[in-house]
């Protein structure tokens, strides 16, 4: 029993304590790199949470992500330190997240997807004209964070690691809880669910509360690392899709695919981003098409699939 | 006065915007798929007409039907290629490829007609028409009317004809449609052709209203999702009471909010109706 507990609690973070070390002297590049990917990988896995255990496809990503960041880039201003400025954007986000599922977590399917899609948009336009707390369209900055043990890149590096960790740890002690139980459920049939007595509004409130939490911690982290943010950056629409990518990639609903499909994500992003400057979202956008078409089930999925039998994998559809 | 004037002003538009949706109201009720490349669609569409009227001189509101025809192909064949390999698929997937084929439609127009807003400027210009204390512009009313044209002859086209009554049939029950010898996966191509035919022509239509570009397709995408969550989803009179609804919404956000709320205005009433009202004001299983 204490295993049970006690291993997903230890084990991802004596994984990204580890990679810290190893990572922390290498040059700026590839911590730069191992950042973006601690933050694409608990982005993913927070997605996962209520888009992939529960099957309620949100697109608010976005949404919360900005969210988070505005609430630790005005914090910060006022003066809150930067551990201070992150809670409260995880707080901020948590909190928005809960109120905000009384609303429309009793949507199904596409009416929720587009509710959701659309929230981004909302807060975007009030960030946009709130333009005496949030710098509006102009943007805003942030002070430097006053670190002594660590440069700059080392304590985002850091942070964004052990937000990642966290992410899995939350995802495996879910998986293994009675919540897990009731995603998964849910996910299959909801009023089966309802019917054998799941709190279903229970579950998939906590769940977008919890997505949400590591969403808006990210985002602050963001906001920190990069020092300035405008709304069109951070409440950004690709930022709902990108995670679902990489859940997707990764094979949803599982615990771990979604860290896998963070680091193939970025692998290609990063390939693409480099040697197409000119074209990269439209090649974005026939790797979509792609991988919808030919791995609908995830990397996983390749496993013993070859090129040869690709046609295999087209003619099963319909 | 005033009042009369803003509620003029969004009625004049409502024609345009029923256009806008339509066609991706008929793609969401028969396929069951949220056309995320709808945006991109009518953005098309406006190019198209831009250069019929470079190249041509052709109005673009004459030109709204061919624009449409033209596209038509297209989104049959795209339909019958792509998209109906994972028809049977979740929403989710189905929703990411049209959002992969968006990202790739709009990046192509980017680098081929670069991000630059244009306009169709006709020669002489539409002007207004003077009802004394109020005034309608022209090009409004011609867009609203050459709309409703082409939605009445959708929906005839879907009441009468054998196509028509196919895709309703595949709509209420694809495989009792299949069993009584629909070609469930023709039909398919043919729907969503008439979607992006509604789109293309939706952005012939609005090119000489408004600047065209490809950044600006997110917006249209907006626009179609707020209108037919207000009408109801998969009704074509849903798509045009909502269409009226926004631009009338857009009109009165715009004159006590200030313009650049109008859309804000028009999502937050769409959290609202999701909550309340999930299928619209008009809403019903089946379409037309």
């Amino acid at each position: 029993m204490m295993l049970r507990i006690a291993l997903p609690l230890a084990l991802p973070f004596a994984i990204v304590a580890v990679a810290f070390v190893l990572l922390s002297q290498t040059d700026a590049y590839i911590i730069r790199l191992a950042t973006t990917f601690g933050m694409y990988a608990a982005l993913a896995l927070a997605w996962n949470i209520i888009g992939g255990i529960a099957g309620y496809p949100s697109f608010a990503t976005a949404a919360f992500f900005g969210l988070g960041a505005y609430v630790t880039a005005v914090a910060q201003n006022l003066g809150a330190p930067l551990l201070v400025g992150v809670g409260l954007a995880g707080a901020g986000a948590a909190l928005f997240a809960g109120l905000l599922g009384s609303a429309i977590l009793h949507l199904r399917g596409k009416y929720f997807a587009i509710a959701s899609l659309v929230i981004a948009e909302v807060l975007r336009e009030l960030t946009n004209s709130w333009t005496s707390v949030t710098g509006g369209g102009m943007g805003i900055n942030l002070p430097l964070a006053k670190t002594t043990l660590l440069t700059q890149p080392q304590l985002y590096l850091a942070a964004m690691l052990f937000l990642a960790a966290a992410a899995t740890s939350a995802s495996m002690l879910i998986d293994r809880s009675r919540l897990g139980v009731a995603l998964r459920c849910i996910a299959q049939n909801e009023d089966a669910a309802q019917i054998i007595g799941v709190d279903t509004r229970m579950a998939k409130t906590w769940a977008f509360v919890i997505s949400s939490l590591f969403i808006g911690l990210v985002g602050g982290v963001y906001a920190s690392w990069v020092t300035y943010i405008d709304p069109t950056d951070v409440y950004d629409g690709a930022m709902s899709v990108k995670p679902i990518l990489m859940a997707l990639l990764g094979g949803v609903g599982s615990v771990f695919g979604p860290v896998l499909g963070a680091f193939a994500y970025l692998l290609l992003e990063e390939l693409l981003w480099r040697n197409l400057l000119e074209f990269h979202a439209g090649i974005l956008g026939l790797l979509v098409v792609l991988l919808v078409l030919f791995l609908p089930g995830g990397l996983s999925q390749i496993r013993g699939v070859g090129l040869v039998s690709l046609p295999k994998i087209w003619r099963r559809a319909p | 006065m005033l009042w009369l004037q803003v509620l003029v002003n969004g009625l004049a538009v409502g024609g345009l915007y029923a256009c806008i949706a339509v066609g991706f109201s008929l793609v969401w009720g028969v396929l069951n798929i949220i056309n995320i490349l709808h945006g991109s669609l009518i953005v098309l569409g406006g190019y198209l007409a831009f250069f019929a009227h470079q190249y041509w001189g052709i109005n673009p509101f004459l030109f709204a039907p061919l624009a449409g025809a033209v596209m038509f192909a297209g989104g049959v064949a795209l339909q019958y290629c792509v998209i109906n390999h994972v028809m049977a698929r979740p929403f989710l997937i189905t929703l990411l490829l049209t959002f992969g084929l968006n990202l790739f439609l709009d990046n192509s127009m980017l680098a081929l007609f670069s991000a630059d807003y244009r306009k169709v400027l006709l020669n002489p210009a539409p002007g207004v028409f003077d009802l004394g204390s109020i005034v309608v512009p022209a090009d409004r009313i011609y867009a609203t009317l050459v709309g409703l044209v082409l939605i009445s002859a959708l929906a005839l086209l879907l009441r009468f004809t054998q196509f028509g009554r196919a895709i309703i049939a595949v709509r209420m029950d694809r495989d009792a449609a299949a069993l009584l010898g629909v070609n469930v996966r023709w039909t398919y191509a043919v729907a969503f052709g008439l979607g992006v035919f509604m789109a293309g022509s939706a952005g012939a239509l609005l090119s000489a209203i408004f600047p065209i570009s490809p950044v600006a397709s997110a917006g249209y995408l907006s626009k179609a999702f707020v209108i037919c969550v207000i009408g109801g989803l998969g009704s074509i009179p849903g798509a045009v009471i909502g269409g009226f609804a926004l631009g009338v919404i857009e009109s009165f956000g715009a004159l006590l909010l200030g313009p650049e709320h109008a859309l804000t205005l028009a999502f937050v009433l769409l959290i609202a109706l999701l909550a309340v009202r999930p299928s619209g004001l008009l809403g019903r299983q089946g379409f037309a």
